[in-house]
């Protein structure tokens, strides 16, 4: 009895593999409290159950590839073009045709070969202080590497993927020589070492620590929540050439899906006209789905001519922009 | 030793001393074959990582890395020394109190301290604020902390209890006598202390020194918040950044061999030397009196209010502005974070307890060494051994699929990655070292002839175990026990990769909003995580004695 008993206990300490057939799991490095509301909703109209479990891309990534056959994840959602790119090189994600998501996801915010979909549209752009810079000194992101700004800038680490996209758009724009030089000119303008975050970053421009840095705008927006009437503002760089850089937040169904058919379904909900605003709105972000209109608070920021270039670039570049941004000394 | 017992009790001894060996190696192998998963990257040398990371980061990474071990190492001793002697021997006002006050900073974590640490003393923070605007210094002035020495400021408050603990219970164990007979002889009390005393508590601050150095080496949530890069980072480049798991487990398996060869290195010195406990004699204290009485509280004071009043204080703020988040899903994270930490502290220590007993007892040299690996895991980063543990399960769980398939023609439905026991084999690996100490040092405690006599009397070895040792092991378990406890509900990157699913704990919340930057919001689980690992601290207070 006591055997048994034991027996049953270990049983129910271990994983199981399949979960129920209306049901999709889903490995997450999108908060909790971004996408939890969505799938709460999703669950209310369909009644298929979501399961969901949060960790950080590339752990999740290594967890898939780990797991492989008997993973019980039908769907990946993680950050960054980079992170989804990586995804599909690692083999974890699978092709998937579908019109639906062909149709609301433009080209340039989606995996060539259908193993990725962006969900969510994030510029990163340059924040300044309204007090100490006026708005038309800003032009470029390569400008930020002239002398004038000397002491001037503030920047996040070097260990953040946004940055490593940033850096490989510059590479795909660029060339490999002249993006080195224009990160080492950032370097020489740094007015303090790197911050850990985007929110310190901005924080250090009201401190009167430097006058303006590289942020994503959801960041600047939680603060303008906050503080109405903070000090900083949101500048829309290389307006005449190739445009303001946009990554996304997006998703792709795994390879070795169990339930692949409710995965896809889920995923076009998520990129529908019927849950983009809200997808995008609960973090201050861009809809991809061109037929969404952002949030208010959002559109509030003005219109900016966007950067088309293929996120997936961004993937394919990754390491070669963190081997440059260790060379040039970005920490 | 002259063994009294008769030829039966000597074979049964043989066949009890074989069976412990065997539990002890196959606890030992547990812990292995993730650590071996890392060595066996080296089939994978990709020398265009390496040519990179020497020829940009890794030099400079290893001299911060080397600055933070020597700035933790000195501010530990430094804080934990002279501590615990103060309230081990001496009296002084407000002694009772900090005897118990001066353990509570272990129940934070090293990123939460961090990120207080910063948004209190950062140049955007109120007090950098406060000092430009009383002294009119420009606007520009700034402290920069984010640095070797923050870094190394924030883990030797987090970190100095570890040798505060062990320094405590060494002093207190010496009794007065060794101490005043070295008095009596002439020396002075300086003296005294540094020939005598120091000395003889040696083996239990360079134990807590050892826990502290190698948390300090597995750490990245505090240096992530400072930016500062540590040998970790390289670790982390590798395989977030080139997607190379091999050169992160290489980079990891160097890691862990140094700390191999400075551990050996260590308890070879030490066992040349030798001290006998005398047990604990209700001695006089020494009386600070006047100046010296208030520095010495003024001194424990500080240390307390730097490492837990004043933290404590700005997360309950934190968490008082942002408190509409609160919901009943903490009371699940709660339970969770408890659950993991109890099952977990279960497992080690019942692992510790054979691991330490076979080694006095029945250790061969290969067990030893054996024993010695298994506590290694300590110094390993939480997500680098994570993906050691998950790889060696998948790899079994391919083989029992397959077995299950021949035998059964089906699917079998259950896997060990991915389910609590791959979650508590992670714990056991890496919080070994912890449990390991107090229960081996406990053990030094219970004379062998003691289990000879019961042996000689007809007691079974079970028996043995069960009247004897246990009960006078019991503080030592407990301790271990309650270290693990909290050491896990602290812990975050092996829960993150390896809880199941619907598992989440507190330190998993922590992670959700500090990953996003979101600081303030995460006082709130930060300070239920506080609180909740408060209340074993008091009770390892309270077993520990005043």
């Amino acid at each position: 009895m006591r055997k048994l008993f034991l027996g049953v206990l270990f049983c129910s300490l271990l994983a199981p593999v399949v979960a129920p057939a209306d049901e999709v799991v889903v490995y997450s490095s999108r908060k909790e409290h971004l996408i939890k509301p969505l799938f709460d909703r999703y669950t209310r109209e369909t009644g298929v159950k979501i399961t969901w479990l949060t960790d950080k891309a590339g752990p999740l990534i290594q967890r898939l590839k780990a797991e492989g056959r008997r993973t019980p994840a039908d769907l990946l959602l993680t950050v960054d073009a980079g992170n989804l790119w990586a995804a599909a090189e690692q083999g974890v994600l699978r092709a998937i045709d579908s019109p639906v998501l062909e149709r609301d996801v433009p080209a340039h915010l989606r995996d060539p070969e259908g193993r990725w979909f962006g969900l969510s549209k994030r510029a990163r752009t340059i924040v300044y202080s309204t007090e100490r810079v006026r708005p038309s000194e800003i032009t470029t992101y390569e400008d930020l590497a002239a002398p004038k700004w000397k002491g001037r800038l503030c920047l996040r680490t070097s260990k953040k993927v946004y940055n490593q996209s940033l850096v490989a758009s510059l590479i795909a724009h660029h060339g490999e020589a002249e993006a080195e030089r224009i990160v080492r000119g950032w370097v020489a303008n740094l007015a303090a070492p790197p911050f850990s975050n985007d929110t310190k970053t901005m924080q250090a421009i009201l401190a009167g620590r430097c006058d303006l840095a590289i942020v994503n705008t959801y960041y600047f927006g939680r603060l303008q929540k906050k503080n109405p009437d903070i000090a900083l503002a949101l500048a829309w760089p290389n307006q005449q050439g190739n445009g303001v850089h946009v990554n996304v937040s997006g998703g792709g169904v795994t390879a070795h899906a169990k339930h692949p058919e409710a995965a896809q379904r889920l995923l076009e909900w998520l990129a529908s006209e019927a849950a983009q605003h809200d997808f995008a709105a609960i973090n201050l972000e861009y809809p991809v789905n061109p037929r969404v209109e952002a949030a208010d608070a959002v559109r509030a920021w003005g219109a900016f001519k966007e950067d088309s270039l293929d996120v997936a670039e961004y993937g394919r570049l990754q390491a070669a922009a963190i081997r440059l941004m260790d060379r040039a000394g970005y920490r | 030793m002259k063994r009294i017992a008769t030829s039966p009790i000597t074979g049964e001894h043989a066949r009890e001393g074989a069976a412990w060996r065997w539990a002890a190696r196959v606890l030992a192998l547990l812990v292995l074959v993730p650590l071996a998963v890392l060595f066996s990257s080296w089939v994978y040398l990709e020398p265009a990582l390496w040519r990179h990371l020497w020829q940009t980061v890794l030099p400079a990474l290893l001299a911060n890395t080397a600055v933070l071990v020597l700035g933790v190492s000195t501010g530990t001793l430094l804080l934990g020394v002279p501590l615990a002697w103060l309230v081990a021997r001496c009296e002084f006002p407000g002694r009772r109190w900090l005897d118990w006050a001066l353990m509570l900073p272990f129940a934070l974590p090293p990123y939460v301290l961090a990120f207080v640490f910063l948004g209190l003393l950062d140049f955007a923070g109120p007090v950098q604020g406060t000092l430009r605007a009383l002294f009119d210094l420009p606007q520009a002035w700034a402290l920069e902390l984010r640095n070797g020495f923050g870094v190394a400021v924030v883990m030797t408050l987090v970190f100095y209890p570890y040798v505060y603990m062990l320094a405590r219970v060494s002093f207190l164990g010496q009794g007065a006598s060794a101490y005043e007979a070295a008095r009596v002889l002439g020396l002075g009390p300086w003296r005294a202390f540094w020939r005598v005393s120091l000395p003889m508590a040696r083996p239990g601050i360079v134990a807590g020194l050892s826990l502290a150095l190698m948390e300090t080496l597995a750490d990245f949530g505090a240096v992530a918040v400072f930016n500062y890069d540590t040998f970790t980072t390289a670790i982390y480049k590798a395989w977030f950044g080139f997607f190379d798991l091999h050169g992160a487990a290489q980079l990891a398996s160097i890691l862990l061999l140094l700390v191999f060869v400075a551990l050996l290195a260590e308890q070879r010195v030490r066992s040349r030397a030798r001290h006998a406990e005398s047990g604990r004699s209700a001695s006089p204290r020494i009386h600070l009196r006047g100046a010296r009485g208030v520095a010495a509280a003024l001194f424990a004071g500080t240390v307390f209010a730097l490492a837990f009043a004043v933290p404590v204080a700005q997360l309950a703020a934190w968490a008082w502005e942002t408190r509409g988040q609160l919901d009943s899903r903490y009371l699940d994270l709660l339970w969770h974070t408890l659950m993991l930490g109890g099952l977990a502290a279960l497992c080690t220590v019942a692992g510790a307890f054979v691991l330490a007993y076979v080694r006095r007892h029945h250790g061969d040299g290969f067990t030893r060494i054996g024993v010695r690996i298994a506590t290694l895991g300590y110094a390993l980063p939480g997500s680098v051994l994570a993906v050691g543990v998950m790889l060696s399960l998948s790899w079994l769980d391919d083989r029992l699929a397959g077995l299950w398939a021949m035998l059964s023609s089906g699917n079998l439905q259950w896997t060990l990655a991915g389910g609590l026991p791959g979650l508590l084999l992670a714990y056991f690996v890496r919080f070994q070292a912890v449990a390991f100490g107090p229960v081996d040092a406990a053990l030094v405690r219970v004379r062998p002839s003691l289990r000879e006599a019961a042996r000689s009397l007809g007691a079974t070895p079970r028996e043995v175990v069960r009247r004897i040792y246990v009960p006078l092991l019991r503080p030592g378990l407990l301790t271990a026990a309650l270290l693990v406890l909290v050491d896990v509900m602290k812990e975050m990157p092996a829960t993150l990769l390896l809880r199941p699913f619907g598992w989440d704990t507190l330190a998993v919340r922590i992670y959700e909003l500090t990953s996003e930057g979101e600081w303030e919001r995460a006082a709130a689980p930060a300070v239920a995580l506080v609180a909740a690992g408060l209340i074993p601290v008091i009770l390892l207070v309270r077993r520990s004695g005043r």
